[in-house]
């Protein structure tokens, strides 16, 4: 069913992870990827992948999810692997058969791709898991702020993500229950060449187009009925405060950032 | 004559196998005749709005059967296609599924996916918009420039065109005025009598269901927990009440003044009611 498509899901908890300012996250996890990229060596590698077993660790993220959401990715993972193993040229032949040769810098940098691209991943998913989708956008709009002196628009950006983001299960409700509508009436989905197909699209997309136009305008009415105007002047029920545990954070990423340029200076 | 739709045992499980697992139905057992006219009650998440979506074959039980005429929908791919025509349902909120150019184009849709020669849907269009009281100048028009009970009008001749034998409506009337609540109870009237057909209606309308039909079917926390004819569920009020749903009002007056000693006999619609206090004056 529609139903089950997962989007970034959040996990609410009550772990360290859950409870850091969404800003924290969000800069930490660009300290992560910078460190990521910067690691080349086994050792390095090493330390980077600690580091995020740690933080899941210390989330309470049930690993079965993390896996279930990496399922999508498998073809990715796999083709990475395979160019990379195939047509990286080096010295030391480890296999050699027909046109393809493998050799030993080519699955070293297949192993190192393939993690390289597993990590970045599961420490978004480590952020969208732990960090509901509205205090999200509220730390991205509070780190964005600076951008609003040269005039872009950073709280109606802010703002409309959070109502997309808000609106992504009622979409495919509604979806569904259209589908189920049509369907009634004898409408097909499943037979005929691609022509037929995407023509029996139409009876679901425009009831679709019309109900979220009609949405839009009742939640505008509605905003609009509640004095809202924009983001000047507006204050937060939330408000975002760095604590303790978020300067931990912050150092802990530094920490990690020089240890990973140390060590790849060093060729280890 | 044998019943045109039975149900036997059914059992429904929303995502079997995950974390989400629960069950929306239970055991569900009942057959509908032909012409008949049956009411279905219940609270808010009681299974109701699934239970129908298993007579036509959108959903799939995952224990029991549903037979139509006799044969089990799911036997033959084919059967399950045409369980769709010959059982209509009407969801609830239906003019939120329009979406032709013009209202004759809409109320063909069901007829076409039929298979139907045009004469044929021509022929089914037009009657479908006579009986809930469309104008032919009105076929020629924009659906999304109709009011809303005119849309929701439209929306059932789309399902009455296809001519089921059976026509399930999910709360038909909500959200309409006084008026266009009785126009569509009428509409639907119509089209029982001129085609003999079954008619299943989900309401929350005690008084409506009270009044109109034959018999009642109570949906209670996925169990069928009562069917029988609107005078027998109702003379459970109490229990009725605990699954939280009420009687109509007419019937709550009459309990009240039965416990005040006076002489009348439980009674369902206003109808009955009058007959019942004349009858009393008559007496003094």
């Amino acid at each position: 069913m529609l139903k089950d498509i997962t989007l970034g899901q959040y996990f609410p908890g009550e772990s360290v992870v859950h409870r850091l300012d969404p800003r924290t996250k969000l800069l930490f996890l660009i300290v992560y990827i910078v460190a990521l990229f910067t690691a080349s060596s086994w050792i390095s590698y090493g330390v980077v992948f600690l580091f995020l077993a740690t933080a899941i660790a210390i989330s309470r993220i049930p690993l079965k999810s993390i896996v279930r959401g990496m399922k999508p990715l498998m073809m990715i993972l796999i083709f990475t692997a395979i160019l990379n193993l195939f047509f990286t040229g080096g010295d030391t032949v480890l296999a050699k058969f027909w046109v393809i040769t493998i050799t030993k810098e080519g699955l070293f940098r297949a192993i190192f791709m393939v993690l390289r691209i597993l990590l970045l991943i599961t420490c978004t998913f480590l952020l969208t898991y732990t960090t509901s989708p509205i205090s999200l956008t509220d730390g991205l709009e509070s780190l964005l702020s600076p951008l609003k002196k040269i005039r872009v628009p950073v709280h109606e950006l802010a703002m409309m993500m959070c109502i997309a983001l808000r609106f992504v299960p009622t979409l495919i409700e509604e979806t569904d229950k259209i589908m189920c509508a049509q369907k009634a009436r004898g409408a097909d989905f499943e037979s005929g060449n691609i022509f037929h197909r995407v023509k029996a699209l139409v009876p679901i997309l425009v009831p679709l187009f019309i109900s979220s136009f009609r949405r839009a305008d009742e939640l505008a009415t509605a905003m609009e009925c509640r004095c809202y105007h924009g983001g000047e002047g507006r204050t937060k029920m939330k408000l975002l405060r760095y604590k303790r545990r978020d300067y931990l954070a912050f150092l802990a990423a530094i920490l990690l950032l020089t240890g990973v340029i140390v060590l790849v200076n060093f060729g280890l | 004559m044998a019943p045109i739709l039975q149900v036997k045992n059914l059992q429904y499980i929303y995502s079997m196998g995950t974390p989400f697992q629960h069950t929306a139905l239970e055991d569900v057992s009942f057959q509908l005749e032909r012409g008949e006219f049956v009411g279905i009650i219940g609270h808010t998440g009681s299974g109701k709005s699934t239970m129908i979506q298993h007579l036509n074959g959108l959903l799939r039980p995952t224990a029991g059967q549903v037979l139509l005429d006799g044969q089990d929908i799911w036997s033959d791919k084919k059967l399950t296609r045409q369980s769709r025509f010959r059982v209509g349902l009407v969801f609830q909120y239906p003019e939120y599924q329009l979406f032709e150019e013009t209202v004759y184009k809409d109320i063909s849709f069901g007829p076409k996916n039929m298979g139907l020669d045009d004469k044929e849907i021509d022929r089914r269009v037009r009657q479908a918009a006579e009986f809930v009281g469309l104008t032919q100048k009105q076929l020629e028009v924009s659906p999304f420039d109709l009011s809303g009970g005119q849309k929701r009008r439209v929306a059932i001749a789309g399902v009455i065109a296809m001519e089921p034998e059976v026509l399930i409506l999910d709360e038909p009337t909500a959200g309409l005025d006084p008026e266009g609540r009785e126009e569509i109870l009428a509409n639907i009237q119509t089209y029982r009598q001129a085609k003999n057909a079954t008619i299943m209606m989900v309401s929350h309308s005690m008084s409506d269901v009270a009044r109109l039909t034959d018999r009642l079917l109570v949906m209670n926390k996925s169990h069928l927990a009562m069917d029988g004819t609107p005078g027998q569920v109702f003379a459970r009020a109490k229990e009725l009440v605990e699954m939280g749903l009420s009687i109509p009002d007419v019937t709550k007056v009459f309990l009240r003044l039965q416990e005040m000693g006076v002489d009348v006999p439980a009674v369902y619609t206003i109808d009955q009611a009058v007959a019942a206090l004349k009858q009393l004056k008559g007496r003094v």
